[in-house]
């Protein structure tokens, strides 16, 4: 045994016995605050261990991961699509492509159950369960020439594969670009600083347009420093802005007002075409959203803020004002995307495998990429956590359950155990620039305040406060708009997809009849949703986020059930259980959690009885309407559900059929053809 | 310092290609093009429609 290989020995020893003894302070920490760089270290040895032994593991025995086989990126190039790039690049092209606010807003809201569940839940299902998931797709993808996860599905597990993972598809963008529309709504009203400056995007992405298209075409990096320092400058001018009283009126929109703008946007980015408008402001999003990233990372490294949060708080009995339901199943579907995110499977089997150079590379995109994104929601535990655990709630907890005067829900959320004030509150709000910050639902707002306390601490001191707050406002209502009108148009496209078959003018993309129409549809859909969140009593999260989050891991669901029909196929059944476990995992989390959302006797879990509740009181047009809303998405999880059971039952029946050899195990790979990187890398 | 150096070429490149800097510098070599407005009026109108279809996550 040489030195090199026992310095290697002692330094993965000493990152076990890291990990070890930060997981086990995290764990067993009560009374007293905790530092956070305990759930950092606890984080990065954990990340550090599965990426070097646990995903080594998966692509020697289970993938066979070869570095000699060409991938689509070098047999199919066209410099458009598939294209060979450099590894660093793809990991980095990914990790922005599967970055959203998913790990930003799901964290914050199971905050509710102390820092221990979320942390726990988002540290372990990545390594074991959303890494490997993003992994295993991505290298099918790529040994089937970039196929998509609905065609590998319809491939591997038969027909209703295909057809369930397409309809889980567009319910997810539904129900998704529903819920972070809300969140955008419930950050932004009765905000005039916070609505100036997303308003102030517009024009400034029309300038960056400009730029690109006629002062310097294609500087990209160029145009989005200059959008960067224009809304820093807006987020400055906000302030101004909302102590104007009459400019102050103007940009103070009710939560309704700003649902009808947000529904007008989606349609107007769908359906006309104003890419000078939309491309720029992608780019500013992906920018300020990769520095506003690393910003925090940094930030917390070096200030090393304290949780004030308790590890674990009385609501994990299922009465949180945030969200109601028990830990278990609701900490593990809130947060979805930082642990595993069915999502995640399109983007592995979209745009990255035509572009991985060598299959070894892609343990690095998909499992590293999972992991980045992974440390994101760890960073979104630390924000909402460092926070009194009173002001969270006070922030998160909707009018209707801690009441709607200052006083009343202070006295309420004390009661709790968690003491505050309404003084302090209104001395929070002013600081930050805001009228109130009470009932801020939707996990945006608890986000801001925590960057922007954990920042003041020391840049800028207090001071600064309202300006990192509105930086923070700002980083999140951009990118999830960014999200907002992506997802319009890719459900757009889908929806025109299939209609295609039905009559072909309805598949072409540039006749106008059938963009006004899919595009009205499919805002419509959402926007019906979005609708009903901002006219919920409950403030709208507690009955969407639950079924954004049931849908998308049903979605993961059925990318592991395609992935272990894979690897049965491939002959390593006796290694399948590295996707079988998480599957059987998600299958409880999923189904338990339908099972809460649609019978749960409790009327603020179970949508049947909220909807019996609300039908045994005085009979209002406005009940009649939340009788209906309630009906409906019990049916839409319901449906999710007898979907997802299809996909696993013919599943099931592949597994069975290929073990007991009825079934001819056949996979369906592109051929193999020899690299030519190999041979060049070696010259 | 050369490891430094690289580590800032590599975030360069992939800064290039995430913000489709790269993309255009292939478009104009394979079209054979300079880079003027027209140019990148052409890239622009290619790069919608592959744009349009990629999903964002949540």
């Amino acid at each position: 045994m040489t030195t090199k290989t026992i310095l290697t020995y002692l330094i993965w020893l000493a990152v076990a016995v890291g990990g070890v003894i930060a997981v086990g302070v995290v764990a067993i920490h009560r009374g007293e605050p905790i530092n956070a760089l305990w759930l950092v270290v606890a984080a990065t040895c954990c990340y550090a261990l599965g990426y070097r032994f646990y995903s080594r593991f998966i692509a020697a025995k289970i993938l066979v991961v070869d570095a000699l086989r060409a991938t689509p990126a070098e047999r199919l190039e066209n410099g458009r699509d598939f294209l060979v790039t450099n590894k660093w690049v793809v990991f980095g092209h990914h990790f922005a492509a599967i970055a959203g606010p998913g790990p930003l807003v799901g964290p914050v809201l199971a905050a509710q159950f102390g820092y221990l569940p979320g942390t726990l839940w988002i540290v372990t299902g990545a390594v074991l369960a959303g890494c490997v998931q993003d992994f295993v797709i991505l290298l099918f993808s790529v040994r089937r020439d970039g196929k998509s996860l609905t065609e590998m599905a319809k491939e591997e597990t038969g027909r209703v594969g295909g057809v369930v993972a397409y309809s889980a598809v567009i319910v997810i963008l539904v129900i998704l670009l529903a819920v972070i529309a809300l969140v955008v709504v419930n950050a932004l009203k009765s905000s005039p600083w916070g609505t100036f400056t997303i308003a102030m995007t517009i024009p400034i992405a029309l300038l960056m347009g400009v730029y690109l298209r006629r002062i310097r075409p294609g500087k990209v990096l160029e145009a989005s420093i200059l959008g960067f320092v224009l809304v820093m400058l807006a987020i400055w001018g906000g302030r101004w802005v909302s102590q104007d009283p009459s400019l102050a009126q103007t940009f103070t929109l009710s939560a309704a007002a700003l649902a009808i703008l947000i529904i007008l946007y989606g349609f107007a980015a769908s359906a006309l075409p104003v890419w000078l408008l939309l491309a720029p402001r992608d780019y500013l999003s992906t920018f300020v959203k990769l520095g506003t990233i690393a910003l925090l990372g940094l930030g917390i490294v070096v200030f090393r803020p304290v949780l004030h949060m308790p590890a674990l708080t009385r609501f994990v009995d299922g009465t949180g004002p945030v969200f109601a339901g028990k830990i278990f199943p609701f900490a593990f579907i809130t947060i979805a995307c930082g642990a595993v995110s069915g999502f995640h499977s399109l983007i592995s089997s979209g745009t990255t495998p035509k572009l991985i150079a060598r299959e070894t590379q892609t343990r690095m995109v998909g499992y590293g990429a999972m992991l980045a994104e992974s440390a994101v929601a760890v960073m979104a535990v630390i924000a909402a956590c460092v926070l009194q655990p009173g002001v969270y709630f006070a922030i998160n907890s909707p009018a209707g359950i801690v009441g709607q005067a200052p006083e009343v829900a202070a006295a309420t959320i004390s009661g709790w155990g968690f003491p505050v004030t309404a003084p302090e509150m209104q001395a929070l709000a002013r600081a930050v620039g805001e009228e109130t910050l009470y009932n801020r639902t939707g996990g945006a707002p608890a986000f801001a305040v925590g960057m922007a306390n954990i920042f003041s601490n020391s840049l800028g001191g207090q001071a600064l406060m309202a300006i990192w707050y509105h930086f923070a406002i700002m980083f999140e209502a951009l990118f999830i708009l960014t999200v907002l009108d992506a997802g319009t148009r890719v459900a757009r496209f889908m929806i025109q997809d299939a209609l295609a078959h039905v009559y072909p003018p309805l598949g072409r993309t540039s006749w106008y009849p059938s963009i006004l129409s899919t595009s009205g549809l499919v805002v419509a859909a959402w926007g019906y949703f979005l609708w009903q969140g901002v006219k919920d009593p409950l403030g709208g999260i507690n009955s969407l986020w639950p079924l954004f989050g049931i849908a998308n891991q049903l979605l993961a669901t059925v990318a592991l059930c395609v992935a272990t029909t894979i690897i049965i196929k491939m002959h390593r059944a006796k290694y399948a259980l590295v996707t079988l476990v998480p599957l059987t995992w998600l299958v409880a989390v999923t189904f338990a959690g339908s099972w809460h959302k649609v019978l749960d006797p409790d009327p603020r879990v179970g949508f049947l009885a909220q909807a019996k509740a609300l039908g045994a009181a005085p009979f209002t047009h406005a009940t009649a309407r939340l009788i209906f809303n309630n009906r409906l998405d019990a049916l839409v999880t319901a449906a999710l559900v007898v979907m997802v059971t299809l996909v696993v039952v013919e599943s099931a029946r592949v597994w069975i059929g290929v073990l007991s050899g009825k079934r001819e195990a056949r996979v369906r790979e592109a051929p193999f053809v020899m690299t030519r990187l190999a041979t060049e890398e070696h010259r | 310092m050369n490891s430094l150096l690289n580590v800032a070429r590599i975030l360069l490149a992939a800064l290039r290609e995430i913000f489709d800097e790269a993309p255009y510098s292939r478009f104009l070599r394979r079209e054979q093009m300079e880079s003027s407005p027209q140019a990148y009026s052409a890239f622009c109108r290619e790069r919608e429609a592959w744009a349009a279809r990629r999903p964002r996550c949540c």
